[in-house]
């Protein structure tokens, strides 16, 4: 892990509407940093990812990742326009993101899932496509299931399928957004268990929104408790889950850790 | 005259009109797919000939489109010195066509519109272009919620070739009136002529079914 931060927050605002959902959000994140975002629901957890997969815009401040501004075009004279498409394809392919509802392609084999982006985007030929897909298919245990149709998959599967189709474009960050909400518990396991795999790998930064509080716990190296878009608390999670400073911090951990 | 003998000017009669619905089918598709999708362009000149050309023939009739093409288009080229007249076929053809393309065209619309948000969503993460999105992740989505809507527009279609019959095309309707003029044997020759549009609407039916198996298999059963 390096000290350079790989995605930076600058006082970010992000508004929908009258409602100010991030209200000059200061966050960074190292590279190689595995970084757990908790928070109740509605604070804002999804957008900070959604904001850096450009999914998002932004309302105010300046958004930094990879040293690059991500929502703005530095001018010749340095001053900071509103990116471009060029601009944000250009930043996107540093970035990758596991979606909570998996958002596959229903149309397209599970092995196309994963290919179809490299090839059509990357420029990859289908063959190195494929041997890559495969790879990451065993990866994710599921090399036997190439050719089936998501709907064939369970949802453990599917999420699966998900974390292997990012991984394909060989992103430096990857976002996962609430990725074992949409499952059924017995699930959940094997999921968390890809995941954790990948979170030994050195280089991969890795930004993680969850309410598996234990996994959380397990495999990082910072969690930052989201309230009311602001980060409330945030420190190492021996350190915050054990003994937060905030008493928010401290009804959120009982109230999950109830249920 | 045995009813037997009608049989065959009829036939002939059937088979233009079969021409007819699928020249303009498959035309009018193309358009449909056109002025959908140009519809839905961020490009404001594209969407504006999109939506003007898919109001202009939904808001007006058919039978007045084909008279207008036939009769007033060659006038008003004549007034600018092109000659724009076209002979009944193509007038035909050209009028069915724009007008299946404007109902389909919001067919096309609907079903592209009705591709989930997070689709896209994952589309853009994996960094398609917006055009690969639609191609590769929406169309392929949407086509299969088109086609029963397109098999309706296909048999509306058929029905109404029998207008064209009024710019002297002799299709199976035109030559049921032929022969009506000539026997007085309406009963017969128009119960015939009934039957034998609804034998093809039975078929265009049938291959309309077979169409939307086949697109249905890109999306393998989900949802
Ligand atoms: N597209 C949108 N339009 C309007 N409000 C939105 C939109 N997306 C999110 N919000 C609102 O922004 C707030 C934060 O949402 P989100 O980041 O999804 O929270 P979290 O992921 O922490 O549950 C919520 O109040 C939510 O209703
Ligand atoms: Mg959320």
């Amino acid at each position: 892990m390096s000290d350079e931060p790989i995605i930076k927050f600058d006082k970010v605002v992000k508004r929908f509407g009258d409602l100010t959902v991030l209200n000059e959000l200061d966050f960074e994140v190292k590279k190689g940093e595995k970084v757990s975002i908790i928070g109740p629901s509605g604070s804002g957890k999804s957008t900070v990812l959604r904001i850096l997969m450009t999914l998002e815009d932004i309302n105010g401040g300046v958004v930094t990742v990879g040293g690059e501004p991500l929502w703005h075009e530095k001018g010749p004279d340095g001053s900071l326009a509103p990116a471009s498409e060029t601009h944000l394809r250009k930043m996107r392919t540093q970035l990758g993101m596991v979606f909570q509802q998996f958002n596959l392609f229903p149309h397209m084999t599970v092995l196309r899932n994963i290919t179809e982006a490299p090839v059509q985007v990357l420029g990859l030929s289908k063959q190195e496509a494929k041997q890559r897909g495969e790879e990451l298919l065993e990866l994710v245990g599921l090399a036997d299931q190439a050719q089936k149709y998501p709907h064939q998959l369970s949802g453990g599967q599917q999420q699966r399928v998900g974390i292997a189709r990012a991984l394909a474009m060989r992103p430096n960050i990857l976002l996962f957004d609430e990725p074992t909400s949409a499952l059924d518990p017995e699930l959940v396991g094997e999921v968390l268990n890809v995941i954790g795999k990948l979170a030994e790998e050195h280089d991969l930064t890795m930004l993680l929104v969850t309410h598996e509080m234990r996994f959380a716990r397990e495999v990082s190296d910072r969690v930052c408790f989201f309230d009311q878009g602001r980060i409330r608390e945030e420190g190492a999670p021996e350190d915050l889950f054990t003994d937060p400073n905030e008493e928010r911090t401290r009804e959120f951990l009982q109230a999950v850790l109830d249920n | 005259m045995d009813w037997t003998q009608y049989l065959n000017p009829l036939m002939l009669g059937a088979w233009v009109t079969i021409e007819l619905t699928i020249y303009s089918t498959v035309f009018g598709a193309i358009l449909a797919f056109a002025a959908g999708i140009g519809k839905l362009a961020h490009n404001p000149l594209i969407k504006a000939i999109s939506i003007g050309y898919i109001e202009i023939f939904r808001g007006t009739s058919l039978l007045v489109q084909l008279f207008w093409l036939y009769f007033a288009l060659p006038v008003a080229g004549q007034a600018i010195g092109i000659d724009l007249r076209l002979p009944p076929v193509a007038a035909g053809v050209l009028a069915l066509s724009l007008n299946i393309g404007a109902y389909g065209a919001e067919v096309v619309r609907g079903a592209i519109q009705s591709v989930s948000k997070e689709q896209y969503e994952a589309a853009r993460a994996l960094n398609f272009t917006p055009r690969q999105a639609l191609w590769r992740v929406a169309l392929p989505q949407a086509i299969p919620e088109m086609m029963p809507p397109f098999g309706n527009l296909a048999i509306q279609n058929l029905k109404d070739t029998a207008l064209v019959s009024l710019i002297s095309l002799s299709d199976l309707a035109f030559r049921a009136e032929q022969l009506r003029n000539f026997t007085q044997d309406s009963t017969t020759i128009y119960t015939l002529a009934l039957l034998m549009y609804f034998g093809l609407a039975l078929v265009l039916t049938a291959m309309m079914k077979l169409l939307e198996r086949f697109v249905g298999r890109w999306r393998a059963g989900a949802r």
